[in-house]
């Protein structure tokens, strides 16, 4: 739908204008930063509260959105009225999806080579766990958000609930991981249904504020139910993963030993890097699987138009909870990993913030592509550890960082993705034509 | 049953809070269809804005608590107006009629840079301020000491969530922006070629949404005593729970849900426990979208084929 009267705004040509423009935006920060700006207050040691003013930082806010305005206002005139569609042609679109043909494959091998040529760099292993660990999540959250077009912002729930189970079966029963695993999927997907049965009739925001909810419960949960969550503090000491039963520590029936090479504790970093590389790639396999199937077509058609997809004699309730119940199992899998990486796990891990991310790896990455998703988490996670030193500023400047992508691509960073059946020729699909799915 | 009662004035007092930030949320998505996630932030900026109005006029030397209510109001209002119309400008026309998915992460992002902003700029810590209004009056009292209390700033809460209403049921139903508004929600489109404004209509909306927000701040930081920069979240998903309750863009169903959550809450808290208060809201707005999936007072919706 488009209404005619919204771009009515008139861009403004000219030095008046431009100028007159950026001291109405500059008159509008100066109001907005004035107080919460300008004034500073802190609570004493006895509860009074005391203020400074800081009226330097406001006129330099004030002096950043007068120049910031200008730029802006220059760039869009140079741009064009068009904006974004001009900045990356479809001729450019299409050559980075034939690209992206190679660019899997390559990215694949890569990875694979990560740990050969950073072995010594421990940060580096390190921040490659993470980005896989949310390549996973956002391709178990495409399932259900990308695929069946259910709109899901409650997804840590899930990876939570994979995290405690491994957690709490690991500590208190003493299983080995690889028992821990599956049972973590498997619970995890339990709750996807349990979840997947209220929301069968709800459509597009409603889901999304009970998935929403639905998160907040089970967080509510872990903090509050204490004798089995350890609430706040978490669950500490939680085993490392063995490779296949012979533990990688120093011992003399570690991994290391049996080798006959040299004990490094790199080996288990290198093991947890190939451990998640394995998950995600089973994740990604069985998502590509399944889209051919006739479930996965199901999805898709759900996504599309849910009053057709009845018409045309598909189950949704069925088709509804499968894609809730596999999404969540990927989530359990890589929640159980997330508490074996770390060895301690808290509810703060598990925040809406969490969510929030992981939605917009899915929807930056362009809903339903696999080799976006791969790209927007480590653009989100790569991009998220630059700002690590400035700890505070880092939300701040992540926020801005969505909202920005938004407005510049709303469709996600690939813009065309693979179909999923095919008659003679496969053609690249617009990701335009992909409905958002009020499922 | 004096206990009830107590209960009872406590939880209409949170639930007429609840209510004037559901109103925001509800407006925004009858006429825009999507939820503005930011709305529990600028509930949060609308409190620290009356709170720093308030240092400045009592270290200023004022001591007419009416004018000071007053002036923090009308400041609150006014500041938090123009956040609202800023977000509005930002973060959601350029993505007016994108795809859904899209202006709903960049109202959560909105809300994430809400409150870091709020973080970095006043610190972390909670910001308590002294009782303000005291007083209050003694409406029974049982033979075993047990005592009713309703205090001058529940009164007032209530007072001005009910003048508010009222003052906002007219704009809606009687004046030319409201019947610009009703016009918008029906068909944007059609809004437009009869020579409706629709983007400032929208923009009026968040104006609207964003001053009521700031009321319900101040009504907070007088009621608790103190404002910090994370409230936003918490309250705005119980608001946003209660709009959803009360049937998304119905604005008599805002104020009900507000009341409905305000009152589920705090009775959860009295007899059951403080800590699954949050969980016993969320459970009972899951259970009635279960049976009512558009809320209380919402219209079925038609599904077009």
């Amino acid at each position: 739908m488009t209404a005619p009267s919204t771009n009515t705004a008139k861009p403004a040509t000219g030095i008046p204008a431009l100028l007159k423009t950026a001291f109405i935006n500059a008159l509008i920060a100066l109001v907005l930063f004035s107080l919460m700006v300008g004034i500073r207050t802190e609570a004493g040691s006895d509860g009074q509260l005391t203020y400074w003013t800081r009226f330097g930082e406001v006129a330099s806010l004030v002096a950043a959105v007068f120049g910031g305005s200008i730029v802006i206002e220059l760039l869009r005139q140079w741009i064009g009225p068009t904006g974004a569609e001009k900045l990356v042609p479809p001729a450019v679109q299409s050559g980075i999806s034939f690209v992206g043909r190679y660019l899997a494959p390559a990215l694949l091998i890569f990875t694979l080579l990560v740990p050969v040529i950073f072995y010594d760099q421990r940060y580096i292993l390190d921040l490659a766990i993470l980005v896989l660990t949310y390549v996973m999540l956002g391709w178990g959250l495409n399932v259900v958000v990308g695929l069946a077009g259910l709109l899901d912002l409650g997804y840590v729930a899930f990876y939570a609930v994979g995290a405690y189970s491994y957690a709490l079966l690991a500590t208190n029963f003493g299983w080995s991981f690889w028992v821990c695993l599956p049972l973590a999927g498997i619970l995890a997907a339990f709750w996807g249904v349990l979840l997947g049965f209220p929301v069968l009739r709800l459509r597009g925001d409603y889901l999304a504020i009970v998935t929403l909810a639905f998160g907040e419960i089970i967080r509510l949960v872990i903090i509050n139910w204490q004798e089995l969550t350890g609430g706040p503090n978490g669950v500490s000491s939680i085993p490392r993963p063995s490779f296949f039963g012979i533990p990688l520590d120093n011992s003399d029936n570690g991994l290391a030993a049996k080798l006959g090479i040299e004990y490094s504790p790199t080996h288990r970093i290198v093991f947890l890097f190939y451990l998640i590389l394995a998950l995600a790639l089973l994740t990604n396999w069985v998502t590509i699987r399944l889209r051919r199937l006739p479930i996965g077509r199901a999805w898709e058609a759900l996504r599309e138009d849910e009053v057709a997809c009845r018409a045309l004699g598909i189950n949704t309730t069925t088709t509804k909870l499968t894609a809730f119940a596999t999404g969540a199992m990927f989530g359990g899998f890589a929640g159980a990993f997330f508490a074996t990486r770390q060895g301690f796990i808290s509810p703060e891990s598990f925040t809406f913030q969490e969510s929030a991310l992981v939605l917009a790896i899915v929807v930056l990455g362009g809903m339903g592509s696999q080799l976006g998703v791969a790209l927007a988490a480590l653009a989100m996670i790569g991009g998220f550890e630059l700002f690590r030193s400035l700890e505070t500023y880092r939300m701040l400047v992540f926020g801005m960082a969505m909202v920005l992508i938004m407005i510049w691509r709303p469709r996600g960073l690939i813009g065309h993705r693979a179909p999923t059946v095919y008659l003679t020729k496969a053609q690249a699909i617009s990701s335009d034509l992909v409905k958002e799915g009020h499922g | 049953m004096d206990y009830f009662a107590q209960q009872l004035i406590n939880g209409l007092v949170l639930g007429s809070i609840y209510g004037l930030i559901a109103i925001g949320y509800t407006m925004v998505y009858g006429i825009v269809g999507m939820i503005n996630f930011a709305h529990g932030d600028v509930f949060m900026i609308g409190g620290f804005i009356a709170l720093i109005t308030f240092l400045i006029l009592v270290s200023l030397g004022l001591t007419a608590i009416p004018v000071i209510l007053l002036v923090v109001l009308l400041v609150a209002m006014a500041i938090t107006a123009l956040y609202g119309w800023t977000i509005e400008r930002i973060a959601y026309r350029p993505l007016r009629h994108s795809f859904r998915l899209a202006p709903m992460l960049s109202a959560i992002g909105m809300s994430f840079v809400l409150t870091n902003y709020s973080q970095v700029a006043q610190g972390a810590r909670v910001k308590p301020i002294p009782p303000f209004i005291t007083g209050g009056y003694t409406l029974h009292e049982s033979t075993d000491g047990f005592v009713i209390q309703l205090s001058n700033i529940q009164i007032m809460v209530v007072v001005t969530t009910i003048v508010l209403l009222a003052l906002f049921t007219w704009l809606v139903s009687r004046t030319r922006l409201g019947r610009d508004m009703r016009a918008c929600e029906q068909d944007q489109t059609m809004a437009a070629l009869l020579g409706v404004n629709v983007d400032r209509t929208i923009s009026m909306t968040f104006v609207i949404g964003a001053a009521l927000a700031a009321v319900a701040g101040l009504m907070y930081l007088l009621y608790y005593g103190l404002v910090d920069f994370f409230m936003g979240f918490v309250a705005g998903i119980k608001a946003f729970t209660a709009a959803v309750l009360g049937g998304i863009g119905s604005l008599p169903g805002a104020m009900l849900g507000g009341l409905a959550i305000g009152l589920i809450e705090t009775f959860w808290s009295a007899y059951f426990s403080v800590e699954y208060k949050d969980v016993a809201a969320f459970s009972i707005l899951i259970v009635v979208l279960i049976f009512m999936p558009t809320g209380l007072l919402g219209r079925p919706e038609v599904e077009k084929v």
